[in-house]
């Protein structure tokens, strides 16, 4: 909604959270990590200067993809797994419009890899939200893409033999041109890189790592816990050294190739001998990106990677005009008159 | 030298060759000269699924049928009156479709060892007298190519290529066709290469010449303008057309038209033809796969552009479970289904009409959609063109059943004045007062609210719909009433399209009922036999969901209901659980339009010997 300012422009009215709120009960689990996420995505909307009409929610199937029915927003639960192919339509027909993409780690990585990866290639303006808890919670427990090799799941009773993808690998590896990590249980950290992946020109990827505490409860507890937290996180911050621990007394170097973990305590390092985190090195994001499988690493959170690089409605659009302004505007009665034509006339 | 000329009423050639000595292309160079001079036309490329075979084989020959004439024609016809083989392989193929007695024109400087080796052939044919009903007329084309591009400056290898217009020239001479049409579009082809512009148009040049003054051909003949209705044409392929049609239809509603593909034979010309439109309000968009496709045009729809996604059997069948989502979501939205041979990839360059009970009914749960068909290539048009006029109406899933002949055959289309085609009213809900995204106007048509609008904001999705509301809801009730509101309003259609006619008396002793590509071969074989004092009519269904109100009154005023189809019988069944009536079937598989000659058998089979 928007009013007059009087001087013939036009304010956004001012939103609250709960202009975002639907009618609709919220039904997920009690407890369940995707209630923090919905909450964070309604309070940074009205930090947006966007009208509430021109955001749409798509998703597909699964815990994850009940998103949309919890915004006052437009939007469409999908099908499994082809809500960026949805999403990428509506971006395209209509680029004025804020497009964002609620999924899972089922339904973006599993059924839905195809559409991700070319979502990404192509750099549509899609927020993509992938709230990955490494379990399918809506079929009620199986193993998901990213669930870890050997899990034990009601699919796996001797553990799974399927090797999990590593999210930002694949979206870094699918030409991605922002790709970030949270936290469910970071919320200021959320809304920072939601701000963030909003105002991206392309497509935003976010993972979001969030408990599901009927099926997986715990799987990012390290991480999420006073006590373990500091020693397992790494927050990633543009032109800022690595560093973490309890006591910002560890950080990360660079020995060549390999990165290492080193304790600023000893005397042997110092913050100056850290790497400098920059979020344009495809380098960097792509050697980060690994931590998270490292033995003895720090998880990364934050925004591993942001360039800019030209949307593919931008282009669209730019083609479209260009070829119109050589042509002209169509016309459709020449249009059927093209060709080799003859007329038959009448005797 | 002039010869004498005699006039014919229609001809049937087929140029055949190697896939790589361009029989597509001089097929149609001699099909758009051949409209220009005024003859009604029809024509059947058929080509293999490899894009080059190797040289010489038989499964790499590609042929080209025209089929011209001074009258109203509307097939390509059976039989060829003349063969032009550039190889053995192509007449070893395609010696068996030529009429007895018909015109053999033989590249012999192909009949070599190897290629008649290749074609299986033990000895030359055109020695061993085995072509003795055949008026074979040997011409060195290759030969007569490289002399008549001597000095040319290019490779024997890129001389020899041009041989295909010395035979087009030489058709041309015997056909008394013009050359300017060709010498245009080579000038325009080729043109940022003068050298081989020059030796193509020397080639076609040549090859008229060698028809004048070589003793081989005693006689040109000449086919007169056919009496078509007075106005504008243009020959056009249904790809073409189809092509068309969403571009008016979009037009005429006001709305950008959204095409979203991912390329399939023989369906990719749609998306090929659409992406040369980007100044007609038109964008394209080639999805990652078939369901993509599917998705980003229901994702265009939602967002108020008219969706449409084109596709061929395979990729229908990707798409199902998005156009149940259609179905559930209730947006416009077209599906174009250039049928070709199946099951899996099947035939993939020839035509079949096996979609049709995949199209009704291959969705899971109830999910209704409308299915139309278009009958000739030009008639590729209007029906794409109706396809998109109810799916906006009446906000559904429409799929638009052509065919592969259908596709790429093509005709001389009577040019629709864009002021003359019919509105295509839309409404974009934007009233926010007592909006709910499930009520429903007088059709049973919920409205069309887009993203972006004011006050509108609401959610749709699979889940099943509380009527009205729009809210998800499990209610067992409200799911029956519902599955029953969504058949409705795709059977409330019938009041909205035309009812059903036949051509011949309205009631006798045997009806012809047929769907989509058949229509010429059907129409024409029913025209020749009630020539010949034939008591059958024929009645052919372009709306097949719902069908027209009238067709069970149609039906029950025959005695016998005759189906012929390219299927094992589809229509056949529909017409059966739709009316209860027993059904004649006549189906023939071959991935090639029916043949007039057994289809007419068949119906006096029908008869048992009655007239």
């Amino acid at each position: 909604m928007s009013t007059s300012n009087g001087n013939g422009g036009v304010t956004v009215k001012k939103y609250t959270a709960k202009d975002f709120q639907s009618d609709q009960d919220v039904r997920w689990c009690p407890g369940c990590g995707d209630y923090s996420i919905l909450a964070q995505v309604q309070r940074i909307l009205p930090e947006l200067d966007t009208p509430k009409e021109k955001h749409v929610f798509i998703s597909g199937i699964g815990c994850s993809s009940r998103f949309p029915y919890y915004m006052d927003a437009y939007g469409v639960h999908g099908i499994h797994g082809r809500a960026p192919a949805m999403a990428s339509g509506v971006k395209t027909a209509n680029p004025d419009l804020t497009v964002w993409v609620a999924s899972g780690d089922g339904d973006a990585l599993s059924i839905g890899g195809n559409h991700i990866i070319h979502s990404l290639r192509r750099n549509i303006g899609l927020k993509i939200l992938m709230f990955n808890n490494r379990i399918y919670g809506l079929t009620k427990g199986q193993y998901s893409p990213t669930s870890e090799l050997g899990k034990k799941t009601k699919s796996t009773p001797f553990g799974t033999i399927d090797y999990p993808f590593n999210p930002v690998q694949l979206a870094l590896g699918a030409e991605g041109t922002f790709v970030a990590r949270c936290l469910d249980r970071d919320p200021k950290h959320l809304q920072q890189v939601l701000l963030r992946a909003a105002k991206h020109k392309g497509t935003a990827f976010i993972e979001i790592y969030q408990n599901c505490n009927v099926f997986n409860d715990g799987a990012f507890l390290l991480l999420t816990e006073k006590d373990t937290k500091p020693d397992n996180v790494l927050y990633l911050e543009h032109g800022k050294p690595l560093v973490f621990g309890k006591e910002n007394d560890k950080g990360i170097r660079l020995n060549g190739f390999t990165p290492e973990v080193v304790s600023l305590k000893d005397g042997k390092f110092s913050i100056n001998d850290l790497v400098v985190y920059d979020e344009k090195s495809f380098d960097m994001a792509v050697l980060l990106a690994t931590f998270s499988d490292r033995a003895g690493f720090p998880t990364p959170i934050g925004v591993f990677f942001a360039v800019e690089r030209k949307a593919y409605e931008d282009m669209m659009t730019a083609q479209i005009q260009e070829v119109t302004k050589k042509r002209g505007t169509g016309d459709l009665d020449q249009l059927l008159k093209s060709g080799n034509t003859w007329v038959v006339s009448a005797n | 030298m002039s010869k004498t000329i005699e006039t014919l009423d229609d001809v049937v050639i087929r140029f055949a060759g190697d896939s790589g000595d361009g029989m597509q292309l001089t097929g149609m160079q001699f099909t758009n000269t051949t409209a220009m001079v005024g003859n009604d036309l029809s024509t059947l490329p058929d080509y293999p699924a490899e894009i080059r075979a190797p040289a010489g084989t038989l499964f790499g020959v590609s042929s080209f049928q025209l089929h011209f004439s001074s009258w109203d024609i509307l097939t390509p016809g059976d039989h060829p009156d003349v063969l032009v083989a550039m190889n053995p392989a192509a007449l070893k193929v395609h010696l068996k479709d030529l009429k007895k007695g018909g015109v053999i024109i033989a590249n012999i400087d192909s009949f070599d060892d190897k290629n008649l080796n290749l074609a299986g052939y033990q000895a030359s044919p055109l020695t061993d007298n085995s072509l003795g009903n055949y008026q074979v007329i040997e011409v060195p084309i290759t030969k007569l190519t490289l002399n008549a591009l001597q000095g040319s400056g290019l490779s024997q290898k890129e001389m020899v290529r041009c041989k295909n217009f010395f035979a087009l020239g030489l058709m041309y001479w015997m056909y008394s066709r013009p050359l300017e049409t060709t010498e245009e579009w080579i000038k325009e082809k080729f043109g940022k290469e003068p050298q081989i512009a020059e030796a193509n148009d020397k080639a076609l040049k040549a090859g008229y010449y060698y028809g004048e003054s070589t003793e081989a051909f005693a006689a040109r003949f000449e086919v007169k303008p056919a009496q078509l209705k007075p106005g504008l044409y243009r020959n056009i392929t249904g790809n073409e057309a189809t092509a068309l049609g969403v571009v008016a239809a979009a037009h005429k509603a006001g709305i950008p038209l959204y095409y979203a593909s991912y390329p399939i034979t023989p369906a990719s010309e749609i998306l090929h033809n659409l992406s040369a439109y980007k100044n007609f309000n038109v964008k394209t968009y080639q999805a990652e796969d078939e369901i993509a496709a599917a998705g980003a045009a229901v994702g265009a729809s939602y967002a108020g552009n008219l969706a449409v996604t084109g596709t061929s059997g395979p990729g229908a069948a990707l798409k199902s479970e998005t156009i149940s989502l259609a179905v559930m979501l209730e947006l416009p939205l077209v599906i174009v289904d250039v049928q070709r041979g199946g099951p899996s990839t099947g035939l993939p360059t020839k035509t079949e009409q096996s979609d049709l009970l995949f199209v009704t009914y291959g969705r899971h749960g109830e999910a209704p959609a409308p299915v139309i068909a278009a009958a000739t290539p030009a008639d590729c048009f209007q029906m794409a063109y109706e396809a998109a006029r109810i799916a906006i109406k009446y906000m559904t899933p429409v799929y638009l059943l052509t065919d592969g002949y259908l596709g790429n055959g093509s005709e001389p289309w009577l040019v629709t004045d864009a002021k003359d085609l019919p509105p295509i009213p839309v409404h974009f809900r934007t009233d926010p007062e007592n909006f709910h995204p499930y009520s429903r106007n007088e059709n049973n048509v919920r409205p069309w609210a887009l993203p972006g609008t004011p006050g509108l904001e609401h959610r749709i999705g699979g889940l099943e719909k509380a009527n009205i509301t729009g809210n998800v809801s499990y209610d067992p009730d409200n799911h029956d009433f519902m599955v029953h509101l969504r058949a409705e309003k795709v059977k409330g259609i019938e009041k909205d399209i035309p009812l059903q006619e036949v051509y011949g008396e309205q009631s006798g002793d045997l009806l012809v009922v047929s769907w989509g590509g058949t229509f010429g071969a059907v129409r024409s074989t029913v025209e020749r036999m009630r020539k010949n004092g034939y008591k059958i009519s024929h009645a052919h269904l372009r709306y097949l969901n719902p069908f027209p109100r009238n067709l069970g009154d149609v039906l029950k005023n025959f005695k016998t209901i005759f189906v012929p189809e390219i299927n094992l019988g589809q229509l056949s069944k529909l017409l059966r659980t739709e009316f209860l009536i027993p059904v004649v079937q006549y189906n023939k598989v071959r991935g090639l339009p029916i043949r007039s000659a057994e289809l007419e058998q068949a119906i006096k089979d029908a008869l048992g010997g009655v007239k």
